[in-house]
């Protein structure tokens, strides 16, 4: 057992432990409403676009966290905008929208001629996480909960019926838009961890996995919490022992666990189809 | 009635006045955007306090288009709706609406209790919790709609006629004074149908006003006091809306016949 006390000797490494359990709680937690409320790809959409903000914040000086928010909250009010105009569907205006930020992001960072200052970007850097990094991860673990603590039953309701919500004045739009300012804030810790390209997975596939394993909402938050932090914990042993890109193995273990909640609910249900 | 500290809409208006209509239009057009014709075309009708109304025609005559317009889901284009004398959305804590059943995403994971309960948030707003009170309402609702033994199912596993049971529970919990329902017997079992024709009896009796969509025409007629004809949403159209009000007296007659 001496082998999983082994990393917590470094620093570096306890930091990335403390940071993967922070960041997988939040995106696991906000993933279970982007999972029921169809909303992946705007997910996968404001990591993306973050890039550029990143890219700028870099090379004008000025702080990652401030240019990725400031894209991700752009790309979703851009979205926000353009779908629905001109009879634009949301799919069309999200890839749209995302591939331009992002090939702009591309563009500016072959201008700075560096491509390897911003790899920690692109692939994520969670076992370089600094003190005041972990306080901003905090600080966005402790809004995301809290926002979602405060407006279940408002999200609840606007998730499983829009219109009612709308008839006793309670506007799902609004609720969409705390939801997408929420993601722009979850996806800025996502991205020191696994980096701007694999975002997206820390939203989606532990809360798919607890999908598959619960019909409970507040449970399925919990279990896909539960798979998030499992897999950041793995993925860091995986990067220590064999020196594997971080943010690859921690998706990787996820893409695991979701694979065998698929087979564990087939499973269930050949049974109870049997017994019955 | 309860008032939240923080309520979802800012227009909240007080107890009706006793002449004023529960509902009234008045040459109301009401088009979907990028529509070429309006679904409802200068339609003026007028739904007293305590009545019971039914809006038939066909599909496609602009029944849910006017009821959704009521409520304030969809904009008026041109004439004045007036529920319980202000514009639609303004009371909305006293008008329950029964959308049709498709309108809800019924895969998301809710039990049927909980989805009752959100018929009390109009009443709640912002950061409030269902208190013992709601939780009382809920119960019973759910039990005059024959679902308590449902309580912890989940939303996606019901019938059709139990799932228009869970939103006539709903519509129920929120202690509205007037129910607009979109399509109340479309689908539903043989139990259902009987369940639905008595609560909404007994809930005319207590004073409220109700008023239903449906294409479904044979088993109504007795139920309501009025029926008004709606057809291709236009008043242009021969015998498009005609008042075939069954004379107060006959109606209540039939409802008398009708109680064991």
């Amino acid at each position: 057992m001496i082998w999983l006390m082994e990393p917590f000797h470094y620093a570096f490494m306890r930091s990335g432990f403390l940071a993967v359990f922070m960041v997988g709680v939040t995106c696991a937690v906000l993933g279970s409403y982007v999972v029921l409320r169809r909303m992946a790809f705007i997910g996968d959409a404001i990591a993306h676009t973050a890039l550029p903000g990143i890219v700028i914040a870099y090379l004008e000086h000025f702080s990652l966290f401030f240019g990725a928010l400031c894209a991700g909250l752009l790309t979703a009010l851009g979205i926000g905008w353009l779908s629905g105009r001109e009879g634009l569907r949301e799919d069309t205006a999200i890839g749209v929208l995302f591939t331009g930020m992002f090939a702009l992001g591309i563009l500016i960072i072959s201008t700075a001629r560096s491509f390897r200052d911003f790899s920690g970007m692109l692939f994520g850097d969670i076992l370089g996480v600094t003190f005041s990094d972990l306080l901003l991860i905090a600080i966005i673990t402790a809004i995301v909960l809290i926002v979602l603590a405060l407006l279940y039953k408002e999200l609840e309701l606007t998730s499983v019926d829009p219109s009612y919500s709308a008839v006793v004045g309670l506007r799902a739009d609004w609720m969409r838009n705390v939801l997408l300012v929420l993601l722009a804030l979850a996806v800025v810790t996502g991205i020191q961890a696994v980096g701007v390209i694999l975002t997206s997975a820390l939203l989606v596939t532990p809360a798919a996995a607890a999908s598959l394993l619960t019909r409970d909402l507040f449970r399925m938050m919990v279990l896909s919490a539960v798979f998030a932090v499992s897999s950041g914990f793995i993925g860091l042993y995986a990067s220590f022992y064999a020196n594997l890109n971080s943010g690859a193995a921690i998706v990787l273990t996820g893409t695991g666990w979701f694979a065998l909640a698929f087979a564990g609910s087939r499973l269930l249900r050949l049974k109870r189809h049997k017994s019955t | 009635m309860k008032v939240p500290r923080f309520a979802y809409s800012r227009h909240r208006h007080g107890t009706p006045s006793p002449g004023v209509a529960a509902l009234e239009c008045v040459d109301v057009s009401v088009r979907y955007p990028g529509a070429e014709r309006p679904a409802v075309h200068d339609v003026s009708l007028r739904v007293e306090q305590g009545s019971r109304v039914a809006l038939i025609g066909a599909n496609g005559a602009g029944k849910s288009t006017l009821l959704k317009a009521a409520v304030g889901l969809l904009p008026v284009s041109s004439g004045t709706i007036r529920v319980h004398g202000s514009p639609p959305g303004g009371c909305c804590h006293r008008v329950a609406f029964l959308a049709q059943r498709s309108d809800l995403d019924w895969r998301f994971p809710m039990t049927v209790r909980r989805l009752v309960l959100t018929g009390r948030y109009v009443h709640l707003g912002w950061l409030r919790r269902a208190d013992r009170e709601d939780d009382a309402i809920v119960d019973r609702v759910m039990d005059v709609l024959q679902i308590s033994d449902l309580a912890d199912r989940r939303i996606g596993e019901l019938s059709g006629g139990q799932q228009q049971r869970t939103l006539l529970a709903r519509a129920m919990a929120q202690e509205a004074d007037m129910l607009l329902l979109d399509e109340p017997m479309n689908g539903v079992d043989a139990k259902t149908r009987q369940i639905v024709r008595e609560v909404l009896r007994a809930l005319s009796q207590q004073g409220k006003t109700i008023v239903a969509a449906t294409h479904d025409t044979h088993d109504i007629e007795f139920e309501f006091d009025k029926v008004i004809h709606l057809s291709c949403g236009c008043k242009e159209e021969a015998g498009s809306i005609e008042d075939v009000t069954v004379s107060a007296a006959n109606a209540l007659e039939s409802t008398a016949a009708r109680i064991p």
